[in-house]
């Protein structure tokens, strides 16, 4: 995220892979961004015609299952745009927003598709803001060239990478991490249940240890549901060591995702619930 | 200073239990202190118990209830002592009840805010191999069922609070001091296990495949990480070979601990065993110096684990383990016996760790004023193992030295009979009366049953489609309600119960889960505490008789629970309300033999003013302990077997029977007769005694030799006689070298159990024999050296003051021959292979046999089982072990199994306080179920008086027909069988309900 800045001139130029035209997803908030995108318009700040603008009332309605979603059906870039901190209509939805995005960018990491899903404030007086933050993001992405979740991305499908990002889609849909994420900013703000003031960083840390476990996690899980297989075959698979394997999938079976088929040989396989 | 009619009991191990259940079945109120959130200790974290593979969280759940539902049971959870006041009689103890987070009456135990919980914490119950969360129960049968919060895991979200429908949750909570006034305190705090951290040599925590015997545990049972799999932790693989390791912690007196555990030997062949049920591809192999299978029946427990499971031993002790880097496999160096090298690979190692006391016993000890002993266990009396160092504090289980369960069970009731004596005027001052609801009328009412099925984690509904169970259920004749629970004999689903009784009116009901044989008395209360006659409850048993037995035929097995279900409701359809009868109970004790057992139980008794008979069969008091002089640590038998007999002869509520042969045993608790011819001044006279309660204390013999020229040369004497000539300092000069042979009559084919005490008799001889005559030698020729516990310090001190021992294997046992009247002994070692020893005496460690003549003219009389070494058979090995099945009969002493004085003594106390749970009460309740005669139909024949076992049946001579006492009825059902007319019928499995319940075998 930038800080905005009005006088700076848009930046058009778009010479890199004239070839590929990337598919960008805009979630606008009502009260601040998407007016600032009219302004733009009355304005007539030229941008390019890449986005498609979806409205939200709040950036804090943006659920990072949308754009988990989004990316799995091969969008190039996201751009979820809201209010200025401290600007929102609704008081502090964009900072809900913020704490979602920050999440998501923690998971994204792991298979380099952070870059692709941006968060930025506009204002609604901020059209020019606007029209540059789309040009310059379009143009980044236009120069990473097409998702690999994209069907235009010629190494398509790589299945790995799929089950991937459908792990990812189903952290973020999960409670345990939805809760970490929603009680993030009432227990730094205010103190948890105890009265007791709890460290920024100590926070961040255990909410990444979470994400980051939830997703080894979901990613066992969605590999069991397409093949079924042995600690060992997942080890080698996923480049995880098998002790660690083997706890994750103890807490799956005790969650009642996974279960035992049959044992081959000495090793026990296990396949995913649906 | 006044009594106070209360006790502290510390610690809600299987001791503290015990403890705290007798006490408050003997008229005391009891504070059960617990330092976690809940009460079952370490056996409620095994998966199986040795000798009978009984399913160790089956057989202790009953009673973890039991204790959680007595009135008199104050549980006290995450708490500890801060300080002490006052005297024996008459205690302040200051304590700390460490914040829950969640009122404790409040919380249901659903388990809501566990599921909700987004912060992960580890299980330490599953010994950290699983996670839990921040908001956990301790494990699912725990008692009390509630749930606490982890405070270092918890970042204080609010969700569980928000999520708890019975606004159990208080975050608020803080640490409170309270002060109770109590009248005497029992010490149950158990041990820790042995951490095998910094035994470098192990790999453990280094090497992911290098486990602890209790991770091991866990791993084993149904409820553990692994279900009940065996695999190992790097890659969750079937282990096929793997290596147990022995006395990890124990017996090394560089790296850890002297002592031996006492335990390890039998459990680590008990998860061996289990371990290839488990898992058929499993083979284990067993690292080991001696075996000691010391205990009743264990010897046979280790036969069966070699000959039928294939379990291998190897005396060894290993000196290294590396982890091979390809495959995790551990490589084992270790030297066999003969001194060669050996290097194999196992794909797992379980370290058998030790026992170790407990944490905070040091300043447990600094709070309370007890003294600890050389290695921080609690400081006991020699002969009185659960008394203290200091007046009104008793001790009981692992904290007073290493010991299994039933030791455990054993000390525990005779701390509570300590306490019972000391706090005998203070009896039922504080106690309150359960308090249940009026039974309601339900005679004439149409059956409405209720039916709950059990999933006994996946014991059950592993196998058997238990919802498909339950559907089928509710729609049987006149099921009103059908559920399934994941424990029905959990504390919560006893709630549940008594909820859907009263929410669905129902009068009858049905569990389907285990056997009745354990868990219909639990039920039984549930449906009184709903207001329900007991008898109003019938038991299909799914588990041990179905899911267990059809583990691989799923479908067949649902099948089966269907018709067992089905069977049930035909009978419940018809089953009615039964009366129990109220007995007079006899305050008077009759204790079975003069020994060192019998005296202390019979003194036990008369101490608390209850007059006791003691029947001696010889003309004097003192049993077998008149062959003993002094303990293993030198304190003299003899001193206090006299004090004894003193003190017995000079109690005016003891009457005591020299010469006394037993006729006959009639009745029942509370009311039996027993007539016996005594001498008297030499006089044979007869009499009749009338008492409420027997103790059999009969005693044991020690085995008359036939083997190794015994009786044919005087050179050859058993230790007994050895120990007597030793004492009197009556050895010869001509005597230089001295040969000991253990197990001789005991550990063979024909007695194949194990003697228990030779070993440490032959120790504390030899010792005593190097003390008076440090210049003569003497050798001791071993199979085991059992010296467990404790007293590994005087194996090892002999060793040290010059003792040679001789390992010898029973294949090759040793030989005598005479030669120009020479004993020349020839002797195969293991270790050191063939030689000949020239003994000047030598010494056979004989064997403890039963009285086999009177134990089987007694057994029959008393209507109790011998087991099959003629010992006497306790009720449950493990957890009643002075109890017979027979009510208001106990056992103590060598009538139980070869066993020392001081464990003797601790049995015989253990009788005094099981009685008194009966000898406290001016009455008591017998069984519904009893057989009985319509008049109208009976002939007359007297066919059911020949047929009755227990002389229930007299002939009224003047209506000419048969007449039940129902108090003497046991309900066994043979005279119904019999009757010619149909005339009898037995209460609760009549005729009519038999019929019904064939007529559902479609």
């Amino acid at each position: 995220m930038t800080e905005s800045k009005d006088n700076i001139e848009p930046n058009n130029k778009s010479e890199v892979k004239k070839d590929f035209e990337p598919k960008i997803l805009g979630f606008l908030c009502n009260w601040c961004s998407y007016a600032g995108a009219d302004l733009a318009g009355v304005s007539r700040l030229q941008y390019p015609p890449n986005i498609r603008v979806i409205r939200v009332m709040c950036s804090g309605r943006v659920d990072p299952v949308f754009v988990a979603d989004a990316l799995l059906k091969g969008i190039d870039g996201i751009l979820i745009l809201g209010c200025h901190l401290g600007d929102c209509h609704y008081g502090e939805g964009n900072y809900e927003a913020k704490a979602n995005y920050e999440m998501l960018q923690i998971l994204l990491k792991n298979i380099e598709l952070e870059k692709r899903v941006e968060l930025n404030w506009v204002s609604a007086a901020e059209g020019t803001y606007f029209s540059q933050i789309v040009s310059d993001f379009t143009e980044n992405i236009r120069t990473m060239g097409p998702s690999p979740l994209s069907p235009k991305n010629k190494d398509f499908p790589e299945k790995s990478l799929i089950s991937k990002m459908e792990a990812i889609k189903r952290v973020v849909s999960d409670g345990r991490i939805r809760k970490l994420v929603g009680r993030e900013r009432s227990i730094l703000n205010q103190g948890n249940v105890y009265e007791e003031k709890v460290d920024e960083d100590k926070y961040a840390n255990i909410l990444e240890e979470a994400v980051q476990t939830e997703y080894i996690r979901n990613y066992i899980y969605v590999t069991l549901k397409n093949n079924p297989s042995s600690v060992r075959d997942l080890s080698r698979k996923l480049k995880l060591a098998s002790s660690e394997v083997l706890s994750h999938i103890l807490v799956l079976r005790q969650r009642g995702l996974v279960n035992l088929t049959t044992i081959k040989d000495l090793s026990p396989i296990y396949i995913a619930i649906e | 200073m006044e009594k106070i009619g209360a006790v502290l009991v510390v610690g809600g191990g299987i001791a503290g239990i015990q403890s705290s259940l007798d006490l408050a079945e003997s008229g005391f109120k009891v504070y059960l202190l617990e330092k976690s959130a809940g009460i079952g200790g370490v056996m409620s974290q095994l998966d199986k118990t040795f000798p009978t593979n009984d399913c160790s969280m089956c057989i202790l759940s009953p009673k973890l209830v039991e204790t959680g539902r007595n009135p008199n049971i104050n549980l006290i959870i995450n708490s500890q002592i801060l300080g002490l006041e006052g005297e024996a009689g008459n205690f302040q103890v200051r304590l700390l009840k460490n914040p829950l987070y969640i009122n404790q009456d409040a919380c249901t135990g659903c388990g809501v805010c566990a599921q909700e919980c987004p912060m992960e914490s580890i299980d330490i119950y599953n010994e950290k191999m699983v996670i839990n969360h921040a908001i956990s129960v301790k494990y699912p049968q725990s008692v009390p069922l509630i749930f606490s919060i982890n405070k270092e895991k918890c970042i204080g979200c609010g969700i569980c609070q928000s999520v708890c429908k019975a606004h159990a949750v208080e975050y608020s909570q803080e640490k409170v001091e309270e002060i109770i006034n109590i009248g005497a305190i029992i010490l149950a705090p158990g041990f820790d296990e042995f951490d095998p951290s910094p035994l470098k040599m192990y790999g453990y925590g280094k090497y992911k495949n290098v486990v602890s015997s209790i991770e091991f545990e866990r791993i084993l049972s149904a409820s553990g990480p692994y279900s009940g799999m065996v695999l190992r932790p790097s890659d969750g693989e079937i282990p096929e070979k793997v290596a147990f390791i022995q006395c990890v912690g124990s017996r090394d007196v560089h790296h850890a601990h002297p002592y031996c555990s006492s335990v390890c030997c039998m459990y680590t062949a008990k998860e061996a065993v289990i371990a290839k049920e488990h898992q058929h591809q499993v083979n284990p192999t067993i690292f080991t110096m001696d075996i000691r299978a010391y205990g009743k029946d264990f010897d046979k427990y280790i036969d069966r684990a070699k000959d039928e499971y294939g379990i291998k031993y190897i005396r060894s002790r290993i000196s290294s383990i590396a982890e091979n880097p390809d495959n995790d496999n551990l490589i084992l160096n270790y030297e066999v016996e003969d001194g060669t090298i050996k290097t194999e690979e196992y794909n797992m190692v379980v370290l058998s760790v030790g026992l170790t006391p407990p944490s905070d016993a040091i300043e447990l000890s600094k709070v309370l004023g007890i003294e600890l002993n050389e290695y921080n266990f609690c400081q006991t009396d020699t002969f009185e193992q659960s008394k203290t160092s200091k007046p009104g504090i008793y001790v009981c289980g692992a904290f007073s030295s290493p010991k299994d369960i039933p030791e455990s069970v054993i000390q525990a009731s005779a701390s509570a009979a300590h306490v019972n004596i000391l706090l005998n005027s203070a009896r039922n001052t504080l106690v309150t009366k359960k308090e249940l609801p009026p039974e309601r009328n339900v005679q004439g009412d149409p059956p409405k049953i209720g039916v709950f099925i059990c999933h006994c984690g996946i014991n059950i509904g592993g196998v058997v489609d238990v919802p498909g169970v339950v559907e089928y259920a509710s729609k049987l004749e006149n099921v009103e309600y059908s559920e399934d629970n994941l424990y029905t004999c959990s504390a919560d689903t006893q709630q549940k119960i008594v909820e859907s009784v009263q929410t669905h009116d129902l009068n009858r009901v049905i569990v389907a889960s285990c056997t009745p044989r354990t868990h219909e008395p639990l039920f039984q209360q549930t449906l009184q505490e709903a207001g329900l006659n007991p008898y109003l409850f019938e038991m299909a048993n799914i588990r041990d008789q179905c899911s267990w037995v059809h583990m691989h035929e799923p479908e067949a097995a649902t099948q089966k629970a269907k018709d067992l279900v089905r069977m049930a409701v035909a009978k419940a359809n018809k089953i009615e309300p039964l009366k129990r009868t109220i007995l007079k109970m006899s305050h008077k004790v009759l204790v079975i033999g003069g020994g060192i057992s019998g005296l202390t139980a019979a003194l036990g008794f008369a101490k608390q003013g209850f007059h006791t008979y003691i029947l001696e069969k010889t003309n004097e008091l003192g049993g077998f302990a008149k062959n003993i002089h002094e303990m293993l640590t030198h304190e003299s038998v003899q001193d206090y077997i006299s004090n004894l007999i003193n003190q017995t002869n000079s109690n005016p509520k003891l009457d005591v029977y020299l010469g006394t042969e037993i006729e006959s045993i009639d009745g029942f608790i509370g009311n039996f007769k027993t007539t016996i011819h005594y001498i008297d001044n030499g006089e044979r006279k007869e009499t009749t005694l009338e008492h409420g309660i027997i103790i059999v204390a009969t005693g044991g013999v020690p085995y008359e030799p036939t083997e190794y020229l015994y009786s044919k040369d005087p050179r050859v004497i058993t230790q007994i006689e050895f120990e007597k000539q030793l004492f009197k300092k009556d050895i010869g000069s001509d005597v230089q070298k001295i040969v000991m042979i253990q197990c001789i009559g005991s550990r063979n084919e024909e007695y194949p159990y194990c003697s228990r005490v030779c070993c440490s008799e032959a120790i504390k001889n030899a010792l005593k024999l190097k003390e008076l005559y440090p210049e003569k030698e003497v050798i001791v020729l071993y199979r085991d050296i059992r010296t467990y516990g404790l007293k590994e310090k005087f194996y090892r001190e002999a060793r040290i003051k010059g003792v040679l021992f001789i390992h010898f294997e029973p294949e090759s046992p040793p030989e005598l021959e005479k030669i120009n009247n020479n004993l020349i002994l020839h002797v195969n070692s293991p270790n050191i292979g063939s030689l000949d020893l020239n003994p000047d005496l030598l010494v056979l460690s004989v064997g403890i046999r039963p009285p086999y003549e009177s134990n089987e003219k007694l057994a029959p009389m008393l209507k109790v089982p011998l087991n099959s070494d003629k010992f006497y058979l306790e009720a449950h090995v493990k957890l009643r072990p002075v109890d017979f099945a027979t009510e208001g009969i106990f056992l103590c002493g060598l009538a139980h199994s070869p066993r020392t004085i001081d464990e003797s003594i601790m049995q015989a106390n253990a009788t005094v306080s099981r009685a008194l749970t009966y000898l406290s009460k001016d009455e008591i309740e017998t069984e519904g179920i009893v057989a009985s005669i319509n008049a109208v139909k009976c002939s007359g024949c007297g066919l059911c008086i020949e047929i009755c076992a227990y002389n229930a049946i007299t002939m009224n001579e003047e209506r000419n027909i048969a007449e039940i006492n129902s108090a003497l009825c046991k309900g066994c059902g043979a005279c119904a069988a019999s009757c010619r007319g149909s005339a009898i019928d037995l209460f609760g499995f009549t005729n009519e309900e038999m019929y019904l319940v064939i007529n559902e075998l479609k």
